[in-house]
């Protein structure tokens, strides 16, 4: 069994003192561990960002690919592979706004695979623009006079594009994180974790004693059935997206038990020279 | 040989009638070449469907027709100038009127009534073939055998009502037009052979190659090749997911080509531009993935049905940065098939995108090919050089160098599951950990690494290919769909007497410099054929330093109408009668 200390790297860390993604980065390896995963089947796919770069401290097989890609990349892996336990990871910026795209498609497309966004509500490195999720009034140097964008409200969009597992969790919050992201892995489909976790350096609203006083977590409240979209939705729109916890999940299989003669062995391992039965078949209809 | 065509409105049965008579003749032992004219809509707009039927090989379009079936007025309008001695078969329905100035004989014979007395206008494409056949003088037994066959599934009288209304059209000509002189082609030579289109070969190859993914957005002319394969992959355990756009196909290839696995994209320009980024990525992060771009007109949204062959920089240099790639340019099915195989050999060994380049008239149109040259189940595969677990745990404490620096610069990948082989693959410049990296060192090996291996490719395939002698007094260069009608002018001037020889590219990057400066070294006259409107060709030729100006011409059309031999000889022949008095 793999432990936390396999899941390490010597890599130093390039994020400021205090940035939340630290904490996710921990909650990360401590889920690896809890579900029994081993480096050499674990691949993590990361995106663009200060958040981008947590592929170079975790112990497995790792690929850093364009801003906004890492859902598509993460679908070729697992389809090439389907025996690995396939993570994506990025920032808000990478997820929602250049990202948007996949992400909902990837929602409805429900390859397992576990994506974690890390949700600080601006852009990281490129030294604090807005971000997608920032708040309206959001002040940066691309919105001096404050962002007159609403903000997007990814886990309303995730529950109504037809995910099948929705979680928010908070970079501070480890245990309940990491058991969220243990979920997330272990749920047979397309699993998103929202993590909230601040900026330290560019963004001075939405700070850990902000989120402390203003998030709601559904651990306490043994009567929200996560299991019902209906009451998903109202309790986001309620909270205005600002909760932890699962917040949904339904019956699930996953994209690739249900491609007509995907078999079970990984594609990487199998044979491919066709057969000449199947070549002559195929023929036919040019003759 | 036979130009047989069909015209009327989009959505009228034209492509079918034309399917018929070109697998027909394809069974019988012809020879056959089928193009369209079609545009970007469903229902209506005119459109025509030509078959070149021959007793030997043809590639190429003309623009002489023997055979006109006219299906509207329209149809004559636009084509009957093409006749000159043939027939214009036309519907009475529409009071067909043939114009002064056309040579040919009309033959109007009530097409949909006929087609609907043996019960459903449906049948006017048989009815049409039947008559076809009686003009061309050809056997109605391969037809009934054909339609026996084709209709099987759907009970005898549908087999039974088609063959008669072909053999309604057939008698029709037979008893109306009892003193016709029929066209007549030499016997056939009978033989194994298929008709297919360059996506099919595509397509095939791929799937022998070991293709099993294939992520795509839906394209003019690229969508076959997803169709196909969406079609195939069941029976071989593969998948075709259609993406939300390019971005998203091209990063999900990438991201199987990390995994291990064979995955390829297709598209045309729109789309090939959208995945300028992830062929960037592939370079930067050395991952093989497979991008086929059936060229069409552009820029933009173009003429997203009309053939073009302009996008040599896109493919070679496009993106930002220098990201190396391999680019190769099949000019036929049959080059198109192998290809589509060994570009996935290319990759997995080179570890870089591997881009193949055709056309929309290679893409779309159909000819006859040989079975034997399709023999997918015995295709190389060689999936380059990996590490193994033992290997890696041979090393012991010290770190898998993904990204080595080895005397041939290739560095052997750990796929995804291999124990000890965990290390970081990015599009950002990094060590040969794979750890980033800013070291001046470091990055300029980096890239000349990158850069070096792809020499390699011209040791696994010709860069070029020549026909005819060396010395030519005129050798006459394309890519692509274009050396078919290379190959045709040439057989014309050879007939006229002229030392003629046709080359054409099979690797446009890395360009096959040695091969190209040895191949025409003794060549007199070099006309560039291309179509295309800045010579992207000759630009090629340029960076490479094998631009002769004092040997080279250029032609070029970007008129969206593909070439025809006959211009072509227009061309070449006055660049040889300067030679003519020196040789004669
Ligand atoms: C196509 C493209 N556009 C822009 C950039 C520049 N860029 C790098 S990271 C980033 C945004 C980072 O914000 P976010 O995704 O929220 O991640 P964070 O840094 O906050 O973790 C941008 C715009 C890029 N790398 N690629
Ligand atoms: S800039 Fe913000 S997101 Fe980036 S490392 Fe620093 S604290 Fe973290």
């Amino acid at each position: 069994m793999a432990t936390l200390q396999d899941f390490k790297t010597e890599e130093k860390s390039w994020w400021c003192p205090g940035c939340g993604d630290f904490g996710v980065l921990a909650a990360m390896q401590k889920a690896l561990v809890a579900v029994g995963a081993e480096p050499r089947t674990t691949a993590i796919v990361a995106g663009i960002g200060c958040s981008g770069k947590l592929g170079n401290y975790i112990n497995s097989y790792n690929i850093h690919v364009t801003h906004g890609r890492t859902l598509p990349a993460a679908l070729g892996l697992k389809l090439a592979n389907r025996d690995l336990l396939v993570l994506a990871a990025g920032g808000d910026g990478d997820a929602y706004a250049i990202g948007m795209g996949h992400f909902m498609h990837a929602l409805r497309r429900n390859v397992n695979v576990t994506y974690i966004v890390m949700d600080n509500h601006v852009y990281g490195l490129t030294k604090g623009q807005t971000s997608p999720t920032s708040e309206s009034g959001f002040k940066t140097k691309t919105t001096p006079k404050g962002s007159i964008d609403r903000p997007v409200h990814p886990l309303m969009l995730a529950v109504s594009a037809g995910a099948t597992f929705v979680a928010q969790g908070f970079s501070s919050w480890q245990p309940q994180l990491a058991r969220l992201i243990q979920q997330g892995i272990q749920h047979p489909g397309f699993a998103l974790i929202n993590v909230i976790s601040p900026c330290v350096t560019y963004n001075k609203v939405n700070t850990y004693d902000w989120y402390k006083k203003t998030l709601l977590n559904l651990d306490d409240d043994p009567s929200y059935n996560p299991h019902s979209r209906p009451e998903a939705l109202a309790r986001l729109d309620a909270t205005d997206e600002l909760v932890t916890g699962l917040i949904y999940q339904e019956e699930s299989e996953p994209y690739e038990t249900q491609i007509a003669g995907f078999r079970d062995t990984p594609l990487v391992a199998q044979d491919w020279h066709v057969d000449n039965a199947t070549w002559n078949q195929i023929l036919k209809s040019f003759e | 040989m036979i130009a047989w065509k069909i015209g009327g409105e989009q959505g009228e049965g034209i492509d079918s009638t034309g399917d018929v008579l070109s697998t027909v003749a394809n069974r019988m032992g012809y020879f056959v070449y089928g193009y369209k004219h079609f545009s970007s809509r469903i229902k209506g707009g005119h459109t025509t469907y030509k078959v070149r039927i021959s007793a030997s090989r043809v590639e190429a379009a003309t623009e002489h027709t023997d055979i006109l079936v006219a299906l509207n007025q329209e149809t004559i309008a636009k084509h009957a100038g093409e006749l000159d001695g043939g027939f214009l078969l036309a519907d009475t329905a529409f009071k067909p009127v043939l114009p002064d100035h056309v040579n040919a004989t009309l033959i109007a014979l009530p097409l949909a009534d006929m087609a609907k007395s043996h019960g459903s206008i449906l049948m006017r494409n048989m009815v049409a073939v039947g008559a076809s056949a009686a003009l061309i003088n050809l056997p109605t037994e391969p037809f009934l055998a054909y339609i026996e066959s084709k209709f099987k599934a759907k009970g005898d009288s549908i087999v039974a009502a088609n063959q008669s209304a072909l053999l309604n059209g057939y008698q029709h000509i037979r008893q109306e037009y009892p003193n016709f002189s029929s066209l007549t082609l030499p016997p056939p030579t009978p033989g194994d052979r298929l008709v297919l289109t360059g996506n099919d070969a595509l397509a095939l190859g791929a799937l022998a190659g070991g293709c099993r993914i294939m992520c795509g957005y839906p394209i003019t002319p690229a969508t076959d090749i997803m169709e196909s394969l969406s079609k195939w992959f069941p029976l071989v355990g593969g998948v075709v997911v259609q993406m939300e756009d390019e971005l998203g196909s091209i990063t999900a290839c990438i991201g199987a080509g990390y995994g291990g696995a064979r995955a390829m994209t297709a598209t045309s320009g729109p789309g090939f531009s959208l995945m300028q980024e992830g062929i960037g990525l592939a370079s930067m992060a050395e991952i093989p993935v497979i991008i086929v771009d059936t060229q069409r007109s552009g820029p933009s949204t173009g003429m997203p049905t009309k053939p073009e062959q302009s996008d040599l920089m896109a493919m070679i240099y496009g993106g930002h940065g220098d990201g190396p790639r391999v680019v190769l340019a099949p000019s036929s099915p049959e080059e198109t098939f192998e290809d589509g195989y060994q570009a996935f050999n290319i990759a997995d060994i080179l570890q870089t995108p591997v881009i193949i380049a055709t056309d929309l008239a290679l893409a779309l149109w159909s000819q006859t090919v040989e079975r034997s040259a399709l023999d997918g189940p015995s295709v190389p595969i060689d999936r380059g050089a990996t590490v193994t677990a033992d290997e890696l745990r041979a090393l012991g404490d010290s770190v898998f160098l993904r990204y080595a620096i080895t005397a041939d610069h290739i560095s052997p990948r750990a796929l995804p599951g291999t124990a000890n082989g965990q290390h970081l693959a990015t599009g950002v410049e990094h060590q040969p950990n794979g750890k980033v990296s800013e070291d001046p060192v470091n990055r300029s090996r980096m890239m000349d690494k990158r850069l070096a291996k792809l020499a390699k490719v011209h040791e696994m395939r010709p860069g070029i290919k020549w026909e005819g002698p060396a010395d030519a007094d005129l050798v006459m260069l394309a890519i692509g769909s274009t050396v078919g009608a290379i190959r045709e002018a040439k057989e014309i001037l050879v007939a006229e007497g002229y030392r003629v020889a046709i080359s054409w590219l099979r690797t446009l990057s890395p360009f096959p410099t040695a091969e190209f400066r040895q191949a025409f070294a003794q060549a007199r006259k070099i006309l560039i054929v291309e179509q295309n409107a800045t010579g992207q060709l000759a630009l090629l030729m340029r960076q490479a330093g094998v631009f002769d100006p004092l040997r080279c011409e250029q032609l070029l059309k970007y008129d969206g109408v593909q070439f025809f031999p006959s211009e072509i000889v227009s061309r070449a022949r006055p660049l040889l009668t300067q030679y003519a008095e020196v040789t004669h």
